[in-house]
């Protein structure tokens, strides 16, 4: 059964590659529909079934087929869901579905075979992500990582004739092959160690080694792993590639930021918390490194004028919570996070698509404005992801952000805890400058362009301008009423029905979603967290077996006699001071509302001026620190040179070559010959193959 | 004795060949010679699958024996035999001859017999180097297979081709003289040991030989290999001949012909010095990552396809020596298998670069751009190949990748971490080119007209594609029957090793030597 579940999509995947030139909109859409929602329905039954199970025995696993045995070396395709996996397809299959399903009215306006290449591509990688989460090993994760990798380069580059678009599919490839490299380095240095690659297998030999307190081999090999990790979840170093990932079509953003890819890093840690839990060093930097990003990427959101990519940074900025958590020994809150992080995300990603799907194509936040009252599906969802997302109580991002920032103070990183309260603080405030410039205000009309081209450093508009995602000639549908410039004035219609109803699901899961992770001291039990925690510790359990059966799983708990401190010192934390956190973080968020209103609703020539007063800082931020033309500079520019003038065209042609061929001279007389031969007839060579024949024949007949 | 299958195998293209004597080489009898001559490989290919199929996976020894005296006097010995290393080599080659022969259906119209039986008697030769026994008989193959290879660069190849096949034979031949001084030498020693002559690649893997003897000899046989692989900075010979080379000479040179140099490696000069072969691994290991590196890079900045995967293969087959030199299982297979693989995903490459050469007469990338909205089928095959070659999970290259990182891992830690570094490279400069090609806006006019896949260049490529998928998908079919023979060829190199290492001097009887053999 488990199989059936990435099964469906990818056999959605072969039929819309292969004929689906051929069929109507309506059908390969239905088709690519149907499969997912087909495997969310398989998922819904295999998670009913887990549940069903003891706490300790939830574990079912089917060995597919024995794919690659070389002497001691085995890694099997086997599939296995567990607590942390089944949270997970769930949230691949379900919001993927619904993200399908909005994109069947949003990619309306492409050719028909477009339209099925998409959908492929979108089946495709649902079902590379499954195959990531449901991996028992690490190859057959490895499977899904690299899968969903292609899949992201497919998607980003969907508009291939354009070369931006194209660029940042390639880019997103390979800097998230840098993160494989050391992936991979790290599957090896396990392998070494313990002689397996089964995740399970591996948390066994590690809950019966001593936690490693300076750092060793587990230190090295789990910070390879987090390498892999932030290229997959864009974490500083290898974030580069998200931001120019918004080339894809809309949904897209949403499906990799939401539900699948971005949290393969995440998800990943969190499979390996027994050995991440032994490995503190790397904890350290885990944690440093998620609460860098999150700060770092929320500034750089602060200024961006595209909609897509304020929420691309957005993304970034929340993968490093979740990555906090993670370093912080708080797993289950990570995946809590990780979990609500979906709905709102998958609703702001496609709200925002139904923005620019309404604008003909506008992405630039400053050329918008007042779009409320012609959009209100739009913007009442929106508004309540926004808020999901803020961290203002009663919603989702708030319970699962406030748990984070809660295990990170009590677990004593007080530095850290500033800094990810600083970063809700800029969460909000990009968040509502985001919801005022777009549907508050004024509606935009270019005599309003005057105005803003003061508040907007001529760079930033050229780069708003640059970013439209929406292919030319796209969206046939819409072009009549919103060609050109006529949607400025126009009446705008909102979402479509099946972008309203992916709306408005996400809306209502962006304020519900949190309740099943209500923590103690609001009343609640944390059900989510004591639910996944199995996954996080190490079971004396046999591996699954070959057939698709249930396994009595949970012989006995083996305690995890590692990551003392790490996390779970919640049960004795203390009511009173997480009450005090939720309310400093309450008015944070409420505060950072507060601030965007002042500056982008109420009161514009302030943030004029602000920005003015800073112009030096908005311009590093505006140029995203300029951390991409680093990049080219310090790396890519001089491998390039060194390969063509040093390696090449020096080494190759002249050092080599030149040796070569000064023997080659040097024997000229036998290039002549050679030369003669070759000039003469077929029947020459012929004759002279035959004489060799007859030269060897003769040896024989002599002796 | 039973059917004789292996020298049916070698001999029939060699017929095929001499029959199509029968026909006038003009353009009117063309079709009919073409017909022939794929006939004709479609049977090998046939008999090489039996060959798989009839062969006994669990065993280490040598099957399908056979051995007739040729040069007694000598000790020269007519005998051929596969075991699961040269096995799958076989069928490789039975594989790609008849889509060499199918790739050039259109684009070889001079020459069209001369062409054929050249393709035919380079796949005996290519069978006879793989099967052998006996070491002279290898000679006599590995030598013969330059003939027709040259002939084939140089007729049909492209502006430069003469340059490029001269210097693809002297390379090459500067190499096997070596080798055929070091053969003479063992047989010699042979006869010092146990008092005749022999050839006999099972006996000379019983010679005792003086740890600095065995050096030399495993350099002059090495270097011969290496230059076939090539290992850099032997490699110089390779752009010239690919680029140079038709579609169907770029195809066979990288399927089969590179594969000899490795081949050799594995089969002769590791387990017959393996004190040199132990003591010398590190520095091959470290040639090795220097080419891993130093082909991808030098790839990344090529103008032209074909020398861009020219140079791919540099770092391909880089990976290739370095499970070698690993010298543990997964090393082994896992650089077996890539040799399959190379086969398999840089064959097409080249198949895919001819398909758009013969359209527009080019190949520079520069020329081509947004090929994905006139050829959509053709960029879709493209893309899988591309795929397979950057070692994406779920396709052959990832396996054998895979297998020789965790194989060197074990041994040349540091080395491997710096070869893991080709996969970065490889995916960027592969993309890029894909990118280039297919991608982007449509620049060129004379790209707008071009016509995708024919009935004839899909049957070309289907094969290749499902051959990508099922041995990423399941590469046990491919690993299990070559597992014993590489266990085999690891025992020969490790016990005996130590045992040359505790008698340094060749002097024991025939018996004691004998005892080291398993």
């Amino acid at each position: 059964m488990l199989l059936l579940i990435p099964l469906l999509p990818f056999i959605g995947f072969l039929v819309n590659a292969s004929v689906g030139r051929r069929l109507s909109k309506g059908t390969s859409g239905g088709v690519a529909c149907a499969v997912m929602l087909g495997s969310f329905g398989i998922s819904l039954a295999a998670v009913w079934q887990l549940i069903g199970l003891s706490a300790e025995s939830r574990v079912i696993g089917q060995t597919v087929f024995s794919w690659i045995t070389s002497g001691t070396f085995q890694a099997d395709f086997t599939l296995r869901l567990d607590p942390l996996s089944s949270l997970m397809i769930l949230v691949i299959t379900g919001i993927g579905s619904l993200i399908h399903i909005y994109s069947t009215a949003y990619m309306h306006g492409e050719r028909d075979a477009d339209f099925a290449r998409y959908f492929s591509y979108l089946n495709l990688f649902a079902a590379f992500m499954l195959v990531l989460v449901l991996g028992s090993n690490f190859l057959v994760m490895f499977v899904g990582w690299e899968g969903v990798g292609l899949c992201s380069y497919l998607l980003i580059g969907f508009y291939y004739d354009k070369k931006s678009a194209a660029d940042a599919g390639k880019k997103a490839f390979i800097v998230n092959r840098v993160g494989d490299f050391g992936f991979v380095l790290g599957v090896l240095l396990l392998w070494v160690q313990f002689g397996t690659i089964e995740i399970q297998e591996i948390a066994r030999h590690v809950a019966a080694l001593p936690v490693e307190t300076s750092f060793g081999v587990l230190s090295l090999a789990t910070l390879l792993l987090f390498v892999g990790a932030t290229g997959k979840s864009a974490q500083i170093p290898l974030y580069v590639w998200l931001p120019d990932a918004m080339e894809g079509p809309t949904p897209v953003s949403a499906l990799i930021h939401a539900a699948t890819m971005v949290t393969a890093g995440v998800y990943m840690i969190g499979r390996n918390a027994v050995l991440f839990g032994h490995t503190p060093e790397t904890l350290q930097i885990v944690a440093v490194v998620g609460v860098a990003t999150a700060f770092f990427a929320g500034t750089i959101g602060l200024v961006q004028h595209d909609i897509k990519r304020v929420l691309a940074y957005s993304t970034v900025s929340q993968l490093g919570y979740m990555f906090l958590a993670m370093g912080v020994g708080a797993w289950g809150a990570g995946i809590f996070h990780l979990y609500t992080h979906a709905f709102f995300k998958a609703c702001l990603f496609l709200g925002s698509g139904a923005v620019i799907h309404a604008l003909g194509g506008e992405q630039d936040i400053t050329r918008m404005g007042g779009l409320k009252k012609d959009l209100p599906i739009t913007y009442w969802t929106f508004l309540i992801a926004a808020i999901a997302i803020a961290g203002v109580p009663g919603l989702a991002g708030f319970f699962s952000k406030d748990e984070i920032l809660f295990k990170t103070f009590s677990n004593g990183h007080t530095v850290m805890w500033v800094v990810g309260v600083l970063t809700s603080l800029l969460t909000a405030v990009y968040m509502f400058r985001l919801v005022f410039l777009t549907f508050h205000g004024e509606r935009w009309t270019p005599s309003l362009a005057e105005v803003h081209a003061q508040a907007a450093p001529a760079a930033e508009t050229s780069r708003g301008a640059s970013g439209h995602d929406l292919h030319a000639g796209g969206h046939g549908r819409d072009q009549g009423g919103h060609d050109g410039d006529g949607h400025r004035t126009g009446h705008l219609h909102d979402a479509p029905r099946a972008m309203a109803l992916a709306l408005i699901v996400l809306a209502i899961g962006s304020v519900l979603a949190g309740y099943i992770g209500l923590p103690h001291a609001l009343g609640g039990s944390n059900r989510l967290e004591a639910y996944l925690e199995p996954s996080f510790t190490a079971h004396a359990e046999r591996e699954p077996g070959a057939a698709a059966v249930t396994e009595p799983a949970g012989v006995d708990h083996e305690e995890p006699d590692g990551a003392p401190g790490q996390g779970e010192g919640h049960e004795t934390g203390n009511t009173a001071t997480e009450l005090a956190l939720m309310i400093v973080s309450s008015l944070i968020a409420l505060g950072g509302i507060g601030t965007a209103y002042y500056f982008f609703l109420a009161n514009p020539s302030a943030s004029q001026r602000v920005a003015q007063s800073a112009g030096g800082l908005r311009t590093l931020l505006s140029n995203k620190y300029y951390v991409d033309e680093l990049y080219d500079a310090v790396i890519v520019q001089p491998i390039k040179n060194t390969s063509e003038e040093a390696l090449w065209k020096r080494m190759d042609a002249q050092v080599i070559d030149g040796a070569v061929n000064g023997t080659g001279w040097s024997i000229r007389g036998l290039s002549d010959v050679l030369r003669l031969l070759q000039s003469g007839s077929i029947r020459t060579y012929a004759a002279s193959l035959l004489l060799g024949a007859v030269l060897v024949l003769g040896m024989y007949l002599w002796s | 004795m039973t059917f004789p299958m292996l020298t049916t195998i070698i001999a029939l293209p060699v017929i095929g060949a001499l029959l199509l004597f029968a026909f006038r080489d003009d353009e009117a009898q063309a079709p009919k010679v073409r017909k022939v001559a794929l006939a004709v490989s479609l049977v090998v290919f046939g008999l090489t699958l039996w060959l798989w199929n009839q062969f006994v996976p669990t065993s280490a020894e040598f099957q399908f024996v056979e051995r007739h005296a040729w040069i007694p006097m000598f000790g020269i010995d007519y005998a051929i035999g596969v075991d699961g290393i040269s096995l799958l080599l076989v069928v490789l080659t039975g594989f790609l001859t008849p889509i060499a022969l199918l790739c050039s259906w259109e684009s070889v119209h001079q020459k069209t017999r001369a062409f054929c039986m050249l393709v035919l008697l380079l796949e005996s030769a290519m069978i006879g180097v793989f099967v052998s026994l006996d070491l002279f008989l290898f000679y006599v193959f590995w030598d013969a297979m330059l003939i027709p290879m040259y002939f084939l660069i140089g007729i049909w190849g492209y502006d430069r081709r003469i340059y490029a096949a001269i210097k693809f034979l002297l390379y090459t031949m500067a190499g096997s003289v070596l080798m055929l001084l070091a053969i003479l030498a063992l047989a010699v020693m042979h006869q010092q040991q146990f008092g005749s002559y022999s050839f006999d690649l099972r006996r000379m893997y019983e010679l005792r030989i003086a740890e600095n003897l065995q050096v030399w000899l495993f350099l002059a046989f090495a270097l011969a290999f290496a230059i076939k692989v090539p290992l850099f900075p032997f490699h110089t010979w390779l752009p010239d001949a690919h680029t140079q080379a038709p579609t169907a000479g770029s195809v066979i040179l990288a399927g089969v012909l590179l594969k000899m140099g490795t081949y050799g490696l594995v089969r002769f000069a590791f387990p017959l010095f393996p004190g040199a072969a132990l003591a010398l691994s590190p520095y091959l290991a470290v040639l090795a990552v220097i080419g891993i590196i130093y082909g991808a890079l030098v790839a990344m900045v090529q103008p032209d396809m074909k020398k861009l995967v020219a140079y791919s293969s540099v770092s391909h087959l880089g990976f290739v020596v370095l499970g070698i030199a690993a010298l543990n299982t997964q090393g082994v297979e896992g650089a077996v298998y890539q040799m399959l693989n190379h086969g398999v995903s840089t064959g097409g490459l080249f198949l895919v670069v001819g398909m758009l050469s013969d359209r527009r007469h080019t190949r520079l990338i520069s020329e081509y751009g947004g090929l994905k909205k006139v050829t959509p089928r053709l960029v879709a095959a493209f893309f899988v190949i591309t795929l397979s070659s950057i070692g994406l999970p779920g396709l052959n290259g990832f396996v054998g990748e895979f297998l020789i990182l965790l194989g060197a891992f074990a041994r040349h830690r540091t080395l491997t971490v710096v070869a893991a570094t080709g996969v970065i490279l490889s995916a960027t400069y592969m993309l890029w080119m894909f990118q280039r090609v297919n991608y982007g806006a449509m620049t060129n006019p004379k790209n707008a007209t071009l016509h995708d896949l024919t009935l004839r260049e899909s049957v070309v490529l289907v094969p290749i594609i499902a051959l990508c998928v099922i041995m990423g998908m399941f590469p046990n079919l491919f690993l299990r029957p070559m597992a014993p023979s590489v266990e085999r060829m690891l025992d020969r190199v490790h016990v005996n090793s130590e045992v040359h290492a505790r008698v340094p001097v060749p002097s024991a009887s025939p018996l004691a030597a004998r005892g080291v053999e398993r």
